[in-house]
């Protein structure tokens, strides 16, 4: 297998406070290969978002990586200069956001936002640009591009939005985009011919994509892995087809119960009870214990690695390694 | 677009009748034209005389609209205390009064604006803080106090520059008497513009700087950044484009309290322009004067709005799109 385009290795966020660092991030490792799309699902507040922030270099302060490191093509990007970060964003590592309403300069016509993000990275004349800019629209499936650069985003609809967002993303040709619930906005029957779009132009390109998204039907539709967070960590990693089908960690569980359509059993899963902790009182083991039904003494006091348990890689002493039926046990 | 622009002129227009009735009630009830116009001695008769020929018996509605038909033609009456066309009074201390008002703007704009940006930007460096600190003196001290300080440590103390009036002028076509082509006059204009746009300055300055944080908290400025955009066009491209609207609104306003209330600033450096002429006339009760003082400000403010509002339009597209629907 060739290298990772992108490695992460034990990642760590801290946000500085009154009363100390918050670790938002902790020990946080993955690869992301050539053509890969891997997901990044888990509940509100498991630092998904902080994750693709942290790989492009964008964490606002407070925030900051206190630990780890990130390579891109095996070169570190984790303590580059401002200036170098900033040459990278865009033309190595793309990002998209959530929302497309206001991901957009509303007072610049798309054509312009397009062509000074080819300009800024890559040395050709303005007319090239623009003509560069053209065909992006066109790839994105906005029709009658050739006139639409001249329009400014509120001419556009949510899902049109999305796909000229989508076209700034992929404008100076990244090879890795992360797309940070690039559909959770837009109106569902738009959603689908997004994902379909992203799916389509990241594959046509090679590029390898972080997906980011609550939507486990969005995971079990383009990614190729995934990766399931929990309280600033990855507890379960693994081909999308097994950790859906037989996660072993148990809140990968627990969410692969929210898509009950995908493997009928599992809609006999009851929903887990409790909420993530909050980042000011994380407990002392694994941070998934309290609401745990297989947690023992040893859950509370000592933080489980990850290690492969059965089809995929997940921190957990008491992994789900066979059938679903061993839960209620 | 061509709509929208006689709906705005028809607005104004509508303002400036409003206005003129204000002034023509001034002009007509607080004084009294005729006691102010004849001798001591004069006859009853002589007075019902004067008072017919002014058309002081007339009703109401058609003095008013007389008052407004020679407005429109410039004709303010004549001043009571200078024995002169109102309009030629203005006209001669209107150069002085624009002049400063327009050194004063660009003093604050052209200062006020780069430092809203640098301290939007660097929100808490020491050297945005030491200015902040500053704007706080600028906003708090009365200009009246600024002018004297001002005039006490460059004129009085170091000699550096004039303490009042507006040095040498030069005339243009003898319409237009200017003190921005000589070194003297350029000199004499540099203490009344600060002191008068100082005020304005920390104003812009504390406007642009809080639509500049709020700007950057933007998510397009995030993406903006997600594409590796460089500072400078993350700051002026889009940041600072951004919050032109509520800032040029802000300043077209200002500039407009520039020329109409530079009383204060014109009284402490006895800068002969229009707000001296209407300080003098209301201690001579000078209707006139005072009543077509307050028509020119209408006038002032009603056209820096609607230049204003046309800025908007060639800023922002959506108000584009919001006037022509
Ligand atoms: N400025 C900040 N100060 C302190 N903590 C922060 C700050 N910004 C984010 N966090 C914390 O970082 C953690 C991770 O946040 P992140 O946005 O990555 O979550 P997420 O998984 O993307 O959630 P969501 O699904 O809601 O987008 C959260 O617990 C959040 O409270
Ligand atoms: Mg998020």
């Amino acid at each position: 297998m060739s290298d990772p385009i992108l490695s992460v290795k034990d990642l760590r966020v801290e946000f500085a406070t009154r009363s100390g660092p918050l670790r938002a991030i902790d020990g946080v490792s993955f690869d992301l290969n050539k053509g890969e799309v891997l997901g990044f699902v888990g509940e509100s507040g498991a630092g998904k978002s902080l994750t693709g922030t942290a790989v492009i270099g964008l964490i606002d302060p407070p925030g900051k990586i206190t630990g780890g490191e990130i390579r891109l093509e095996g070169r570190r990007i984790d303590h580059l200069s401002i200036e170098e970060l900033r040459r990278i964003r865009g033309r190595e590592i793309g990002m998209i956001f959530q929302d497309p309403l206001t991901s957009l300069d509303p007072l610049m016509r798309i054509g312009d936002q397009l062509i000074e993000t080819i300009i800024t990275h890559v040395a050709v004349s303005r007319t090239e640009a623009r003509a560069r800019a053209v065909k992006l629209l066109e790839d994105v499936g906005i029709p009658a591009a050739a006139e639409r650069v001249m329009s400014y985003p509120h001419e556009f609809s949510g899902g049109m939005r999305q796909r000229v967002v989508i076209a700034l993303a992929l404008a100076a040709e990244p090879k890795v985009i992360i797309a940070d619930e690039p559909t959770t906005a837009l109106d569902v029957s738009v959603q689908a011919q997004i994902i379909a779009l992203l799916k389509k132009l990241t594959s046509e390109r090679g590029m390898a994509v972080m997906l980011i998204t609550h939507d486990m039907g969005v995971i079990a539709q383009i990614a190729n892995r995934v990766a399931v967070m929990y309280s600033g960590r990855i507890v379960e990693i693994g081909p999308v087809a097994d950790v859906v089908r037989q996660p072993a960690h148990p809140y990968s569980m627990g969410l692969m119960g929210s898509i009950p359509s995908l493997h009928a059993e599992h809609a006999r899963l009851k929903q887990i009870p409790g909420s993530m902790p909050r980042l000011t009182a994380l407990p002392a083991g694994c941070a998934f214990s309290p609401r745990c039904e297989r947690a023992d003494a040893r859950c509370k006091v000592e933080r489980p690695a990850l290690a492969a348990t059965g089809m995929t890689t997940s921190a957990c002493f008491h992994p789900v390694t066979s059938t679903v039926a061993e839960v209620a046990g | 677009m061509l709509a929208f622009l006689i709906r705005r002129l028809f607005e104004a227009a509508l303002v400036m009748i409003v206005v003129a009735i204000v002034a023509f009630t001034l002009f007509r009830f607080v004084g009294d034209p005729v006691s102010q116009m004849v001798s001591q001695d004069a006859t009853i008769a002589q007075r019902e005389a004067l008072k017919a020929e002014l058309g002081l018996n007339d009703p109401l509605i058609v003095q008013c609209a007389h008052f407004i038909w020679k407005s429109l033609h410039f004709d303010f009456g004549i001043s009571y205390k200078f024995r002169e066309p109102v309009v030629n009074l203005l006209g001669q201390r209107m150069p002085a009064t624009l002049e400063l008002a327009a050194i004063a703007s660009l003093f604050a704009i052209g200062i006020g604006i780069p430092l809203g940006v640098y301290t939007g930007i660097n929100r808490d460096s020491l050297l945005t803080r030491v200015i902040m600190a500053g704007s706080l003196i600028g906003v708090s001290l009365p200009t009246f106090l600024i002018g004297i300080l001002l005039i006490y440590l460059f004129a009085v103390t170091l000699h550096w520059l004039p303490s009042y009036g507006r040095g040498e002028t030069t005339s243009f076509f003898g319409l237009w008497q200017t003190g921005l082509l000589t070194s003297g006059g350029l000199r004499a204009l540099v203490l009344p513009a600060v002191t008068l746009g100082l005020f304005q300055l920390t104003l812009v300055m504390r406007l642009v700087r809080s639509e500049m944080m709020e700007v950057l908290r933007t998510d397009y400025i995030r993406f903006g950044r997600a594409r590796g955009l460089t500072n400078r066009a993350i700051y002026f491209a889009h940041a600072l484009k951004n919050t032109l609207v509520p800032v040029i609104t802000v300043i077209g306003v200002e500039i407009g309290t520039l020329i109409a209330f530079s009383i204060i600033t014109e009284t402490v450096f006895q800068w002969p322009g229009m707000g001296l002429l209407f300080i003098q006339s209301v201690q001579f009760a000078d209707i006139p004067i005072m009543a077509a003082y307050l028509l020119l400000s209408a006038v002032i403010f009603v056209t820096l709005n609607l230049v204003v509002d046309i800025l908007y339009m060639l800023i922002d597209p959506r108000i584009r799109v919001a006037v022509r629907a």
